[in-house]
């Protein structure tokens, strides 16, 4: 993991090929309701970039020490520290970003995206590497965020950054600052970054409702009327054992799956719980 | 001779002389007349318009399946009747270049996006329109009230005002004291305010008739529509009967039950899912006319119901002759199993 041709291919996946929104579909409430200006949009891209690497950073590095029983409510607090320090630093600074995201930033603590990385990267992986994978999905829902909301302001507003086009300003088509809008945006992007991506020999993303999502392991197990799915023989470290579950069950519910391949090596199985039949 | 009597071959054993191109042309030849009315009360500038609105919606078609390296559609004409069934909805007073834009959403986003023709899941031309209506809407409430004969610069003549579904919409509820309402027999002749198309009330009849007679469109759909717009009307005016003649002659309802919802790709299949279909249809129309904030309804009702074909299709499926329900399993032998 330390390698250096590693690192940077952890950082350049979420770019395009494994871009949170675009690619991964997670997200799309901040995507949809922040791209009616590139203002906004930008501010709520790094604000959680910003909560992404710190988060990422800090589960990474208590990944051994966090039970994994608990880890959901453990991530879920790191991730609320560190947005109630963003809210507070734009309140100070940036007041009116803050009145333009208004319940948005608060609402990072529940970004699928931040969840998910510590879900599927951080919680077993090295702090570098998680901190890059934080950085590279950070960068590129920043930008998917730039490119949608640039589209949907100019041909909104007629404006970019708060700046008046001349000649689009006239005659804004103001359906593209509108929910509508943003969904036809949107779907136009994800269309085409399906296209790079596919262009170079991967799966294209689909909606595979809950496979898709990081969290469906957790959720699958809760479904099944298993309340203690992770429980693992005292003697091993809670995260191996956490690591070798999720990979099984990820191996069982979508060979497919986008989401970051387990890059922990397990020897052998460690825990004989019974599976549902 | 004799050895050829008997013909063995794979299905289909019946085949029909009707193609695509010549449905749409029946379509087209019944569009003609509102074309027609709406040239007469609204000028030259509406058959620009449409030529424009049809000239963009087969470039459009064409540069579409061009880049996506698909077979040509042109020659279908599927695309001449999404360009003028859109011209008939918009205001003559639509500057050009927003109509073409409205155009090309139809033809490159609502249709050819998801596959081309038979593939859309909403009517192409209504979804053109409401997009347009949220995008610009000023120009797109713009109604120059119909004159005759028409008035020559009308952009600068002409008179805008509310249409009679804006001022039915507001003052139903005291129907005998509206003011500004059109008499009967020009909401009949189309001597009013409102989209190019829709004007004219026998207009759209003829057409619709003519859609009827060469058996293009089942009656079910416009009929349920209108039906139950006038059932629905007929209530909410207390038996009121001129009411239910506006209700019944205004706005786009004419236009959008004969010739947008019965469109083939967008509607039921059977006679059951198209009767749930214009009853929905109508139902929405009529509460949105009513209650609503918008005055007119029928093309929010038809994308709406466009949605949920699907679903009607799958609880109207017929039952094949003697096919029995598949007996669920009690829970015993469920336990049994697992």
């Amino acid at each position: 993991m330390a390698e250096k041709k590693s690192l940077f291919k952890e950082f350049s996946k979420g770019i395009v090929i494994e871009n949170p929104v675009l690619r991964l579909v997670l997200g799309t409430c901040p995507t949809l309701a922040t791209t009616t200006s590139v203002e906004s949009a930008v501010g709520m891209g790094l604000a959680a970039s910003i909560v992404l690497i710190c988060s990422n950073v800090v589960i990474s590095a208590l990944r051994k020490v966090i039970p994994s029983k608990v880890r959901i409510p453990a991530y879920i607090v790191v991730i609320a520290s560190f947005v109630t320090i963003v809210q507070m630093l734009v309140k100070a600074f940036t007041p009116d970003l803050d009145k333009q995201l208004g319940v948005y930033l608060p609402l990072i603590v529940v970004n699928c995206i931040i969840l998910g990385r510590a879900e599927a990267f951080a919680g077993k992986n090295p702090v570098l590497a998680s901190a890059v994978d934080g950085l590279g999905m950070g960068v590129g829902f920043t930008a998917a965020l730039f490119l949608m909301s640039t589209v949907r302001e100019v041909l909104g507003a007629g404006s970019f950054y708060g700046a008046e086009i001349p000649g689009l300003s006239a005659h804004p088509m103001l359906v593209f600052i509108l929910p509508p809008g943003g969904f036809f945006v949107f779907g136009i992007l994800m269309a085409t970054v399906n296209r790079i991506a596919e262009s170079r020999g991967k799966p294209r993303a689909e909606l595979r409702g809950c496979e898709a999502c990081p969290m469906a392991t957790v959720c699958k197990l809760h479904n099944d009327g298993r309340t203690e799915p992770l429980t693992a023989p005292a003697s091993e470290p809670l995260h191996k054992a956490k690591a070798d579950t999720a990979a099984k069950r990820r191996a069982e519910a979508n060979t497919e799956t986008l989401t970051e391949p387990v890059t922990e090596a397990v020897t052998e199985p460690v825990n004989k719980e019974v599976r549902p039949s | 001779m004799s050895a050829k009597r008997l013909t063995v071959s794979a299905s289909p054993h019946v085949r029909s002389a009707e193609t695509t191109s010549g449905i749409m042309l029946d379509v087209i030849i019944a569009l003609v007349p509102a074309l027609a009315m709406s040239a007469v009360y609204f000028g030259l500038r509406a058959l620009v318009l449409a030529a424009t609105t049809v000239a963009t919606a087969v470039a459009a078609e064409y540069l579409s399946r061009l880049v996506m390296k698909r077979d040509n559609t042109i020659g279908d004409l599927s695309a001449v009747v999404t360009g003028l069934i859109l011209a008939l909805n918009l205001p003559a007073s639509l500057p050009l270049w927003m109509a073409a834009i409205g155009s090309v959403i139809a033809i490159v986003i609502v249709k050819q996006m998801f596959g081309g023709i038979g593939q859309n899941f909403v009517n192409p031309a209504i979804t053109a329109r409401i997009i347009l209506m949220f995008s610009f809407p000023a120009q797109m409430a713009n109604w120059v009230r119909a004159e005759f004969p028409a008035a020559p610069h009308y952009i600068t003549d002409a008179v805008t005002g509310a249409t009679p579904m804006a001022t039915l919409n507001q003052s139903w509820r005291d129907f005998a004291s509206a003011e500004g309402l059109p008499s009967l027999r020009e909401m009949l002749l189309g001597v009013h305010g409102g989209s190019m198309g829709e004007v004219c009330a026998i207009a759209l009849l003829a057409g619709g008739l003519y859609l009827l007679l060469r058996r293009v469109i089942s009656p079910i759909i416009p009929f349920s529509f209108i039906g139950t717009v006038a059932v629905i009307m007929l209530i909410a005016g207390k038996g009121n009967w001129q009411f239910l003649c506006y209700e019944l002659l205004g706005g786009g309802l004419l236009l959008g039950a004969f010739f947008m919802a019965t469109d083939y790709t967008t509607s039921p299949l059977g006679a059951k899912g198209r009767l749930i279909f214009g009853i929905g249809c109508g139902v929405i129309t009529a509460v949105i006319r009513l209650f609503g904030s918008l005055p007119e309804g029928v093309s929010f009702s038809i994308i709406l119901m466009n949605i949920l074909v699907p679903h009607i299709e799958r609880l109207t499926t017929p039952k094949p002759f003697g096919y029995e329900k598949p007996k669920k399993e009690s829970k015993e032998q469920e336990a049994a199993k697992a």
